[in-house]
């Protein structure tokens, strides 16, 4: 297996006709001792041969290896980690078994290294300049006149409006695209002939990923080598050549481009792009796993619900402030309407600070709006006093993008669904019991999970868990802000599998609210746009999507990177 | 890098569900084992201490005044002949009670300040936290001194004055964490579910809250003592010829040149209460702070 994949690499990069070898790698194994004693291995094998303006990109999902690998490549595989390589080597010298000492003379200079989360990475007290000028200084680099030119021209290279003002800031004044990129100007400074990005997009809106990957496009073309490691497979299909895809620390599949993505030879390569949601898999499923839910759930019928011509919610010239810094109020929602039909699912997508979490709040009246109103089914809600609200809340829920926060860290499964379920009608403990299991079934668990801590269970049983909850009380109402933000491509797919399913079952409606314009059209009837807390756009999904009225979604929907390939494919499947 | 997510499929049903307790079943380091020991002899002592004493406590032997430590005597006896070990013992009993009642009543008082200054409406939150606030820099003494002062010395108000002098300090405590927790995402969750605001507080407010200070409780118990035995000695408290350790330093101090012993054993009494609970509140509560996260 191993060979194949080698001699087609080979084969691979002498078709793409790039230069000699940079960076190699052969049979690179990484193993982490652990308390227990015992030692994981959690990267098993993995070869490559990096060359001269080459992006090679490392995909697959949390736990595949694929940041160990990266950080092995700068000798930060981490504490306790052991590094074998049958060949490990930059421009011909080994990198195995280093030094500290040397590895502070390649890294930055011969290769950049570019973190994930330029919050954390950034020092929040020193100017930005400082901070990039510092990495000048170390590798003794010029004078402090020139270094100072040199900030400022990398930060102009990497698409900084303004580096005058950006040197003098500090990391906390700074928007997430100008963090990222001061942070990529930090790691390109010296011009290193090899620059490793670990998710370089992946915290950031997609206008500013799409800034981001202009940056290193450039530097592509300017002869640098490039590794990307990413999970998200639109990104990877704008910039790689060479694309590695790893499952549990192996290569489970590697190759150009156009072959990895258009024709995928190992199952689970298939199974990552069937599951990125998009306006192609509208209506589909994006998981092979996992039929129908159980038929064990009951749709809710209420008197007042049948064939009622009044949309389920209906909010009119919603706006809402904040107080701001310096005594200003910051008006965060500027007269938003929408209305929400029933089985319906309403998509709201916008970049962060676009208001769309808080416009969810008031929909969820856990907050009230300045003027406007939000109406149920007719009645008032939004304006209703705190005992009417009451009444009504076990008809509207929500699912959070992070499950675990919004669970009791005392409270085990079993507890946590029966509080919920308790709160429709008292029931017999049995009863209250066969109906957590029931709701566990329908969202994919099992009795077994009942006596769980969910500190204990991944992402995606969390989130399962999340969603029992919230249908636990017959709602007709599922507010989801972000509800599959932080999972897993795949895990995602299970998950909005999973909603689609319930959705048909239980007739719920959605107010569906995301930062990614491929989830919102895949689960979308209807889509919101926001910008700057206003509704710049409204309309069906496949209206708004293919026939953008808006500038600012046009603008969006020109960012988004595209799976060109895969949906090439399925395109040809489909003739 | 999470091994437990199950790659693509339905999660495993049959991956280790077993339900482990939070806290495991841990080794106690020796410290602990030994500041159990004394916690129990002492515990023993407050409950019967005929059990353990060898001599009544009042009991006078005008011919054995002031004799050191022997076997007769393990711990000497005091200027009128009165067995030292078997006064330490009867004593605990007074000195437990008045560290666990002072306890109990800062507790209390910094329950009910405490969350009423974090959740109740802002005509009375607002003053409270700074009340709290002001009340924060007084040292425990001088307030204590103030509430002994106004209800006269007896157990009783020495009990009260220790109480209410450490209030604040677990009041401001208790008002942080019911914030945090008020802030947190099962509370926002709850109140969208429907509970009222009353069961949000039974349910997940005031646990939570709490949870954090059980250890700094035990701690504080440790310290009560001492602060007791403090106002007792400076006659602010318990007086002799009460066993009261507080009150056997005080008794004991005019003979101090010639009988050491009446000041060493009933410090070093004080010494190990506090220790221990000091030992067995840092334990619980570096258990406690590595399980919550």
């Amino acid at each position: 297996m191993m060979d194949t994949v080698i001699d087609h690499l080979n084969e691979a990069s002498i078709e793409s006709g790039i230069g000699e070898s940079v960076l190699q790698a052969q049979g690179l194994n990484i193993w982490f001792a652990q308390e227990s004693g015992e030692s994981r291995h959690v990267v098993k094998d993995v070869s490559f041969d990096l060359r001269a303006g080459q992006c090679i990109a490392i995909v697959g999902e949390s736990g595949s290896g694929k940041s160990v690998t990266a950080r092995a490549l700068v000798g930060l595989a981490g504490q306790g980690a052991t590094v074998a390589a049958d060949r490990l080597a930059l421009e011909g010298e080994t990198l195995l078994d280093r030094p500290e000492a040397w590895w502070g003379s390649v890294r930055g200079r011969k290769i950049g290294f570019i973190l994930q989360d330029a919050l954390v990475s950034l020092d929040p007290l020193r100017p930005v300049g400082k901070e990039i000028e510092e990495a000048l200084w170390l590798h003794k680099w010029g004078t402090r006149k020139t270094r100072l030119q040199k900030v400022r021209q990398t930060l102009w290279d990497v698409g900084v409006p303004e580096p005058d003002l950006l040197v003098k800031q500090r990391p906390g004044e700074l928007s997430g695209g100008l963090r990222q990129r001061a942070l990529i100007a930090s790691a390109i400074a010296l011009h290193p002939d090899i620059v490793i990005a670990d998710e370089p997009t992946t915290a950031l809106d997609v206008t500013v990923q799409a800034q981001v990957l202009s940056v290193l496009k450039e530097m592509l073309g300017r002869g640098t080598s490039v590794i990307l490691i990413s999970h998200d497979l639109a990104v990877v299909s704008q910039l790689a050549d060479i694309i590695l895809v790893m499952q549990g620390g192996a290569i489970v599949e590697a190759g150009p481009r156009g072959e990895v993505l258009g024709r995928p030879r190992h199952p689970y390569t298939q199974q990552l792009i069937d599951a990125v949601p998009s306006e192609h898999t509208k209506g589909t499923r994006l998981s092979p796993h996992g039929g129908a839910v159980a038929q064990t759930l009951f749709r809710a019928e209420r008197a007042d619900l049948a064939d009622s011509p009044v949309p389920l919610l209906d909010a009119r010239g919603i706006v809402k402030s904040f107080p701001g810094p310096g005594g200003l109020r910051r008006t965060v929602v500027k007269d938003v309407s929408f209305t929400l039909a029933r089985g319906e699912t309403l998509g709201i997508v916008g970049e962060s600070g676009s208001g769309k979490s808080t416009l969810a709040r008031i929909a969820l009246s856990l907050e009230r709006p300045d003027s406007g109103e939000v109406r149920f089914l007719g009645r008032p809600w939004s304006s209703a006093s705190i005992a009417d609200q009451r009444a009504i809340r076990r008809r509207i829920s929500v699912v959070y993008q992070d499950p675990l926060s919004s669970f009791d860290p005392r409270w085990r499964v079993s507890r946590i669904l029966s509080d919920a379920i308790c709160l429709q009608e008292v029931m017999p403990r049995g009863q209250v019991e066969d109906r957590a299991v029931h709701l566990l079934e329908a969202v994919g668990l099992s009795a077994a999970h009942l006596e769980q801590w969910p500190l204990r269970m991944s992402g995606g049983q969390r989130q399962r868990v999340a969603i029992a909850r919230a249908i636990a009380t017959h709602p007709e109402v599922v507010v989801l802000d972000e509800a599959v933000s932080a999972l897993d491509v795949s895990i995602q797919a299970q998950i909005l599998d999973l909603l689609s399913d319930l959705q048909v079952q239980l007739q719920i409606s959605y107010l569906f609210i995301s930062h990614d314009l491929g989830v919102i059209h895949h689960m979308s009837d209807r889509v919101l746009v926001m910008q700057n807390g206003r509704a710049v756009e409204q309309g069906t999904a496949d209206d708004v999507f293919r026939n953008p009225q808006h500038a600012y979604t046009q603008q969006l929907l020109a960012s988004l990177p595209r799976l060109e390939y895969a949906n090439l494919r399925k395109a040809a499947a489909w003739s | 890098m999470t091994a437990s997510t199950t790659e693509f499929g339905r999660p495993q049903a049959d991956q280790k569900t077993v339900p482990r307790s939070r806290i495991g079943v841990p080794r106690l380091p020796v410290s602990i084992w030994l500041s159990g020991l004394v916690v129990l002899f002492f515990a023993i002592a407050a409950i019967d201490p005929s059990l353990l004493s060898t001599h009544s406590a009042f009991e006078t032997d005008l011919l054995n005044t002031l004799s050191p430590p022997s076997v007769g005597h393990l711990l000497g006896t005091d200027d009128i002949g009165r067995d030292l070990y078997s006064r330490i013992v009867w004593g605990t009993r007074q000195s437990l009670l008045i560290g666990l009642g002072a306890m109990a009543v800062a507790l209390f008082g910094a329950l009910v300040l405490g969350f009423t200054a974090a959740l109740g409406p802002k005509w009375i939150a607002g003053p409270l936290h700074r009340l709290l606030e002001i009340l924060l820099p007084f040292p425990i003494l001088l307030l204590a001194l103030l509430f002994v002062a106004l209800l006269g010395p007896s157990a009783t108000s020495l009990l009260i004055s220790v109480g209410i002098g450490t209030t604040a300090g677990y009041a401001r405590l208790i008002r942080a964490q019911a914030l945090k927790v008020r802030k947190s995402g099962y509370v926002e969750a709850a109140l969208a579910l429907g509970h009222s605001e009353r069961t949000i507080f039974r349910q997940h407010i005031a646990p939570n809250a709490f949870r954090p200070l059980v250890a700094l409780v035990t701690l504080g118990i440790g310290q009560s003592v001492v602060w007791a035995s403090g106002l007792s000695f400076l006659g602010l408290g318990v007086a002799p010829p009460s066993p009261e350790w507080g009150a056997l330093l005080e008794a004991g101090k005019a003979s101090i040149t010639v009988a050491w012993w009446l000041e060493i054993f009933p410090g070093i009494a004080i010494v190990l209460v506090a220790l221990s609970f000091t030992q067995i509140g840092r334990y619980v509560q570096d258990r406690s702070e590595g399980n919550l996260q």
